[in-house]
């Protein structure tokens, strides 16, 4: 058959010309009609369990999965009859049965995915009184924590957590009523191989997959009289905490976010990016050192905690091609301890480092006791974007339209190179900015690297540097940095310099960042898109675009820390990975079923 | 040769011994195509070998199979038929044939599970005893019937049964 031939069908008696090798669903997608849906997912095999998105097709004696049912030539389709919309209802209907009458006390409460479908079904009150299931909570996990009474069983999480991140930490356990989503042998999530990645958060429908969530522990300490509240959110915060507030994706709320965090009570207000411009120094520094024969190539990126807790588990021979340098939030932390209580004679045992991440990954980098300074914790905690979001608006505070403020000194100023460590590809990006002119002592004139950008799996480019030719690659999503390893593993001189972000699209893909609305989904492809463009438009927008070049960065080292690499360096800005069991299993291949 | 009965445990190999025998197995399976859908075939395998599925077995096989132990686990427990507990010192298989039910099996089972108080396919908290269903034990003369460990019991009331419980709690208990 001529495949580019098009197919005519009938939806709802109205014809369509319509692409051949696509599902009803995709197809009925694009001619406006939105069948409704649960377990499907673009990014994700297709598993066609939930039969939420069932049609008539004229002919056919059932109705019929859409989502995973190829469309054909003269298909009659029916998309919302009396009938199916009774069926559609009542499988709806005995998903809620099994699920608990909490949505007012529920963290997903409004953005909750089950609680709109059975909205939009029409089924207004519940019938139901029989056995409704119940387990334990799963608190354990330093990240992510599980509540399978909220678990509609749409097995999103688990294609999420083997297809895309290759973590293969989740399972749909036991049968029938029975089945429960849970790490192998029902093990603690803080036991099992989870890298903290919150992607199963990103994608899960309901409360089922949640952060471990500080909002009410922050609030209490922000009230403490005793403490000193210093503040530091990461580039993508800025870039997705809009959409919480019901922007459209994209918008820079920067200033926006300084300004409601002084009003939360907070002291200082620092800026994550600007410890990604010292990351840059240290790391790019660290490159330069390699280069020129002191220590394995290629040198990988360390900055991504999920990352980190990956290869500590699936990759620990290959833990000396690990960058030394601390991620930007634990250097920031480190430095408010240090440097900065030291330059404002304050007790650093006073001080309250709060961290605003995208990241649910970096709760539990937080607690690694290798990252502490002098004996104390650096980061003492860490909110998602969500949880931030959450707060600002149970503060009562008027996000959207509040007057923009700037950070404070001499941890807040950063250069472009530090907004767009947020994307993929943007450390890497950020990194050759500073390694080239460190090493030629020219002026690098094209600094954007177009080759790295976007959206591709694993993404290679080659520069050039005094004559020698160094190649980059760069993998976002654990399931890619997989790819890469392999590839590293095969041809250890294949590249030089490996970036790799834990999330789908980097930190702005990031499981802490704010849930899909309405007319959205989750890691919506156009969402990511927008997110990369605010932190590309703020590193275009400004005139320091190299983190070398960032006056605070130099007085920093002058004041304090010397040169990169120093003896302070080292044991402020850099740490150490070790093997952790259990031992991960690389499965490529092996599709879940 | 280890014994594969799941019935008789008593003492085969020793662990290093059993876990030879499962990785032969595995490395036999591994030559073939596909190697990766023979999971069943081996979970098996290790079940025949160690009675149950140990979890450290089941990280055995992730290892060398290169599945993920989530996977192994979701199989493991999806099938009826795998054991994830170790069975009880006395294994109980209650028989519930066509010969069994109709001289009253259900009402055995139901005091059975009244007086250990575990289900069909659990292990009591002490670990003496544990609970399967079996089919026609060829007995049926002397139904209904059950088999503790390795002895046939016939001509069971819920009375008897009960006592004959507690005759090998006692057993167990000066054993230790
Ligand atoms: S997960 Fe959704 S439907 Fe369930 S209780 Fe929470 S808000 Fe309600
Ligand atoms: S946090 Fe990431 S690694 Fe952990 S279970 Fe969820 S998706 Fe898997
Ligand atoms: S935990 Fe969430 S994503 Fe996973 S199966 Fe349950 S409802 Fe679906
Ligand atoms: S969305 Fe089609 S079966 Fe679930
Ligand atoms: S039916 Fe029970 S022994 Fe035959």
């Amino acid at each position: 058959m001529d495949n580019t031939k098009k197919l005519t069908i009938t939806i709802n008696d109205k014809e369509y010309k319509v692409d051949p090798g696509q599902t009803i669903m995709q197809a009925a997608d694009k001619c406006g009609y939105h069948i409704p849906r649960l377990c499907y997912h673009p990014k994700l095999s297709i598993e066609g369990a939930c039969r939420v998105c069932i049609v008539e097709v004229e002919g056919m004696r059932n109705f019929i999965a859409s989502c995973c049912y190829p469309v054909a030539d003269g298909m009659k389709i029916r998309t919302n009859t009396r009938e199916l919309r009774q069926a559609r209802r009542d499988i709806v209907e005995l998903l809620v049965d099994n699920h608990p009458e909490d949505c007012h006390t529920c963290e997903r409460d409004g953005n909750c995915e089950l609680q709109r479908l059975v909205y939009s079904m029409g089924i207004r009150h519940r019938h139901f009184t029989g056995e409704r299931k119940h387990y334990e909570k799963d608190l354990s996990g330093a990240s992510v924590i599980r509540d399978p009474d909220k678990c509609i069983l749409c097995g999103r999480c688990v294609r999420m957590c083997s297809e895309i991140q290759g973590v293969h930490c989740l399972t749909q356990a036991h049968r029938g009523f029975n089945t429960v989503v849970m790490p192998a042998y029902n093990m603690p999530f803080a036991e099992s191989v989870c890298s903290g990645c919150g992607q199963c958060i990103n994608v899960c429908p309901t409360a089922s997959f949640v952060e471990k969530n500080y909002t009410q522990e922050l609030f209490e300490k922000l009230n403490d009289k005793s403490l000193i509240k210093v503040a530091q959110f990461a580039p993508s915060v800025r870039a997705a905490i809009g959409e919480a507030f019901g922007l459209a994706p994209g918008r820079n709320m920067e200033g926006q976010l300084i300004a409601a965090m002084r009003r939360l009570g907070f002291d200082y207000v620092f800026d994550t990016q600007f410890a990604a411009d010292l990351t840059i120094m240290e790391e790019g520094s660290e490159f330069l050192e390699r280069l020129q024969g002191n220590g394995p190539l290629p040198l990988i990126t360390s900055c991504s905690s999920a990352w980190m807790k990956y290869v500590e588990q699936f990759y620990p021979d290959m833990l000396d091609h690990i960058s030394t340098a601390k991620s930007p939030m634990s250097m920031a932390s480190a430095m408010i301890k240090t440097y900065w209580a030291e330059k404002m004679k304050i007790d650093p045992k006073k001080i309250l480092s709060v961290a605003t991440m995208c990241c649910t990954a970096k709760k539990y980098e937080a607690t690694r006791p290798e990252l502490d300074v002098h004996g104390m914790r650096a980061t003492d905690l860490v909110v998602t974007t969500r949880e931030m979001a959450w707060m600002i608006k149970s503060a009562g505070i008027d996000f959207v339209n509040i007057k923009e403020e700037k950070p404070d000194s001499p941890l807040g100023l950063s250069s472009g190179a530090g907004a767009i460590f947020g994307v993929t590809g943007g450390v890497m990006e950020a990194a050759v900015r500073t390694a080239y002119e460190l090493y030629t002592g020219e002026t690098l004139i094209d600094i954007e690297l177009a080759d790295i950008r976007g959206f591709k799996g694993v993404k290679e480019a080659k520069v050039v540097i005094d004559g020698k030719e160094l190649r980059l690659a760069v993998a976002h999503g654990l399931g890619n940095a997989h790819k890469v390893m392999e590839m590293v593993r095969k041809d250890r001189n294949r590249f030089h310099f490996v970036e790799v972000m834990g999330c789908p699209g980097g930190c702005i893909g990031g499981g802490g960042q704010p849930y899909a609305t309405a007319n959205s989904i989750p890691l919506d492809e156009e969402a990511l898109r927008l997110r990369a463009q605010a932190l590309y438009d703020l590193d275009r927008g400004k005139t320091i675009r190299r983190s070398h070049d960032n006056p605070d960065i130099q007085r920093l080292y002058r004041e304090y820390l010397g040169r990169p690499l120093s003896e302070k360096s080292h044991e402020l800005l850099h740490t150490h990975y070790k093997a952790k069991l259990p031992r991960g299993i690389v499965s490529p291949e092996l599709k879940i079923v | 040769m280890a014994k594969t009965s799941t019935k008789e445990r008593a003492t085969p190999a020793t662990h290093e011994e059993k876990l030879a025998e499962l990785k032969a197995h595995m490395a036999e399976l591994q030559k073939q195509e596909n190697a990766q859908s023979q999971l069943i075939s081996i979970l098996h395998k290790a079940q025949s070998l160690y009675g149950y599925l140990p979890n450290h077995v089941m990280d055995e096989i992730a290892q060398t199979m290169g599945i993920p132990t989530a996977h192994i686990w979701g199989v493991a427990t999806f099938y009826h038929y795998f054991k994830l507990t170790p069975p009880g010192r006395y294994e109980i298989a209650l028989c519930l044939g066509t010969a069994c039910y109709v001289k009253g099996a259900a009402q055995i089972l139901q005091a059975v599970k009244d007086e250990l108080k575990i289900d069909v396919g659990g292990v009591t908290e002490d670990g003496v005893f544990s609970l399967a269903p079996a089919r026609c034990l060829g007995a049926c003369g002397l139904a209904p019937v059950a088999m503790i460990g390795e002895k046939i019991h016939g001509e069971l009331t819920p009375k008897k049964v009960v006592q004959i419980l507690k005759d090998y709690r006692k057993q167990a208990e000066k054993d230790k």
